[in-house]
């Protein structure tokens, strides 16, 4: 044998050493056990995978709308304040000033479960059972005219609801209907015959104070 | 292009103001008397400061009390789901500070002890795992900086000039280095089902956000990010956990992360549903709508800025795109109608904000200032007439028209519109 390689042997051991390559493997971590995944798998799609088992009337639902939620949403889903609405403008998308709630704008009702499960009541999350959420679900639902009173939503017929607006959206599209907004050369010179101020925020003056320190809460 | 690094006065600035700029200039070059502030010797070169340990966590000089991060109360119901708004104004350079970053919750700052979040990444994968802080901490690094903007911000200026400051027409972005793994590394090594096209991410706070992402956004530049500009992350900003989504809507840079679950399709969930749709003039809504805009403002001056004396003038601002990297800005002094090529100087990479620079010398006539950022992609930022056109004035999100700020002859700034 040649002394070579036993250098190169000798070298490789040594780069060995200070830098042993990285298995593919996630070299960190656990597999979750199945109470785990269960303890944090409380979403919901729009076919209603992910919906527990359970079910809830508008009945039951009114009167937990108006023990736990009409303080903030009024109790016609109005919505008290500047907390949100939850019913009404259906049909208004295309006015000059729409109004858009569960009922008039949302595409699912799956989506109500989902959300109400995970962020309400407002302050105490993830506090109510499943047949409660249906039943929330199925009264606000009734609110806005999309099932009748007598509706009661479960696990087999939530994601069945039709929604008003269920088809009113379509994907991002800007690289096809704002083509014009590239440009290989923008205009530098003369690019329009004048500008005239149209508009001022000092008419609207509803602009908070900056130049001094906000008060502390 | 405009990219070399000596100043340069806008030669159009050159040739409108340059008579009065001479005389305003060498006037207010002498002084009559001593000046005090010279003369007379402060307290600061007399007696001893405070010693090192005054403010073991630094804090800026008692004179910058003033630059902080504002609400607009009448905006919101309460303080747990509202937003506020980075001091765009009084900064500069490219990188916003941690305690400046403007901050949007729907459920408050959760206030999670490290030793007790994890990270659960499930659903169509061959190996589900379970992650604590410390073991994401020993995956491999990575620095990257990238500008994170709400999609609603400008929102509240789709109808005409509403907010008299750059802070709140524009203030719903920040720009930091954010230190953490990437998402491929992970991903790759637990075995994604080749059927999956969707992940969702969730928060471990009060409001428990979630958001569907492409798997190919998260496979491409997504990253798990515990370190903003070489500290923890901030409570506020997602503390001890956030993912960083490069380029698009900061709703989904889901903060104080708990969990990825890998599907076939997107969720729909309320946050890409009931919001971050655009309603358009037909009444339907645009979805997905996750990149954003090429888009520009100048900072300074603007409307909270200090009185603009006559004479020199940096006119300074930020620009930024979701499609790549700020390849120029120009600068208009007459509201659009003619332009010129601002310096850039900062960074100008992929995603990430960048800062331009016109220094002017300023008669003190009216000046309605402008400024207009084209990306890699070749995107122009659109004037906001334009903008409406297409979109209508419903849409909420997405706003990135061509602001305009008047400099008045008295030297202070108003947000206007223009024809
Ligand atoms: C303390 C006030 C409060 C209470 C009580 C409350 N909510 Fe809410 N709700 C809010 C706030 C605030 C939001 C908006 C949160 C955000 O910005 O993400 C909201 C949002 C909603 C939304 C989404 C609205 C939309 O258009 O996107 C639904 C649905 C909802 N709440 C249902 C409920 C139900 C059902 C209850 C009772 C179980 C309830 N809320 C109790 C304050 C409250």
């Amino acid at each position: 044998m040649s002394k070579y390689p036993k250098i190169i042997k000798k070298l490789f051991w040594v780069l060995l050493i200070a830098y042993p390559a990285l298995s593919a493997e996630l070299p960190v971590g656990r597999p979750p056990l199945p109470a785990e995944i269960a303890a944090w798998d409380i979403d919901v799609r729009p076919d209603g995978t992910g919906l527990p088992p359970g079910q809830g009337s508008v009945k039951l639902g009114e009167a937990l709308f108006l023990e736990r939620c009409a303080a903030c949403h009024g109790e016609f889903g109005e919505g008290a304040g500047k907390f949100p609405e939850l019913a009404g403008g259906i049909g208004s998308l295309r006015q000059d000033r729409p109004f858009k709630t569960v009922g008039s704008y949302w595409p699912n009702s799956t989506t109500a479960f989902d959300y109400i499960r995970r962020a309400m009541p407002f302050g105490q999350a993830q506090s109510l059972e499943p047949d409660q959420i249906y039943a929330l679900v199925a009264f606000i639902l009734n609110l806005n005219d999309v099932v009748a009173e007598d509706f009661v939503a479960s696990q087999a017929n939530l994601a069945k609801v039709k929604m008003p607006n269920e088809s009113g959206f379509y994907d991002d599209d800007r690289d096809a209907t704002e083509r014009g907004f590239w440009v290989a050369a923008p205009c530098m010179t003369a690019c329009k015959p004048e500008a005239k101020i149209t508009g001022r925020a000092s008419a609207v003056d509803v602009t908070p104070e900056s130049k001094t320190a906000p008060k502390m809460e | 292009m405009s990219n070399s690094s000596a100043p340069r006065t806008l030669p159009i600035a050159r040739r409108a103001l340059v008579a009065a700029a001479a005389t305003s200039f060498a006037g207010a070059a002498r002084a009559a008397t001593p000046d005090p502030a010279i003369v007379n010797l402060p307290d600061w070169s007399q007696s001893l400061g405070d010693g090192v340990q005054a403010h073991p966590y630094g804090v800026p000089s008692p004179f910058e009390k003033n630059v902080v991060r504002r609400d607009v109360e009448w905006l919101t119901a309460g303080q747990q789901s509202s937003v506020n708004f980075t001091p765009l104004h009084a900064l500069d350079g490219t990188i916003t500070p941690n305690g400046l970053c403007f901050e949007r919750h729907h459920g408050g700052v959760a206030a999670v002890d490290p030793d007790r979040h994890r990270l659960m990444i499930h659903g169509m994968v061959a190996k589900p795992v379970v992650l604590t802080m410390q073991d994401l901490k020993r995956l491999p690094r990575i620095n990257r900086i990238y500008f994170l903007e709400c999609a609603a911000n400008s929102g509240m200026e789709w109808r005409g000039a509403q907010l008299n400051g750059v802070q709140f027409t524009h203030g719903m972005i920040h720009n930091v280095q954010y230190t953490g793994v990437s998402l491929r590394t992970v991903l790759e090594a637990i075995g994604i089902d080749p059927r999956a096209k969707w992940v969702m991410a969730e928060g471990a706070d009060a409001a428990g956000l979630n958001r569907s992402i492409p798997l190919a956004k998260m496979m491409d530049d997504c990253m798990l990010a515990f370190a903003m500009n070489g500290e923890a992350l901030r409570p506020e900003q997602g503390y001890p956990l956030r993912l960083v989504v490069p380029g698009w809507q900061g709703n989904m840079w889901v903060k104080w992360l708990r969990r990825l679950k890998i599907g076939d399709a997107p969720w729909e969930t309320r946050e890409e549903t009931s919001k971050y749709t655009d309603l358009m003039p037909d009444g339907r809504a645009r979805r997905s709508t996750f990149v954003m805009d090429a888009k520009s403002v100048i900072t300074s001056p603007s409307p909270q800025t200090e009185t603009a004396p006559k004479g020199r003038m940096v006119i300074s601002g930020i620009a930024w795109s979701g499609r790549g990297a700020v390849s120029r800005v120009d600068v208009s002094l007459d509201g659009g109608r003619n332009w010129q090529a601002a310096r850039l100087d900062g960074t100008a990479d992929p995603l990430s904000l960048t800062r331009f620079y016109a220094d002017i010398d300023w008669n003190g006539q009216e000046l309605l200032l402008q400024s207009r950022a084209q990306d890699s992609s070749g995107y122009v930022q659109p004037s906001k007439a334009d903008l409406r056109k297409i979109r209508g004035v419903n849409s909420i999100y997405h706003n990135n028209g061509i602001q305009t700020w008047l400099l008045r002859a008295d030297g202070q700034c108003e947000n206007v519109e223009v024809s």
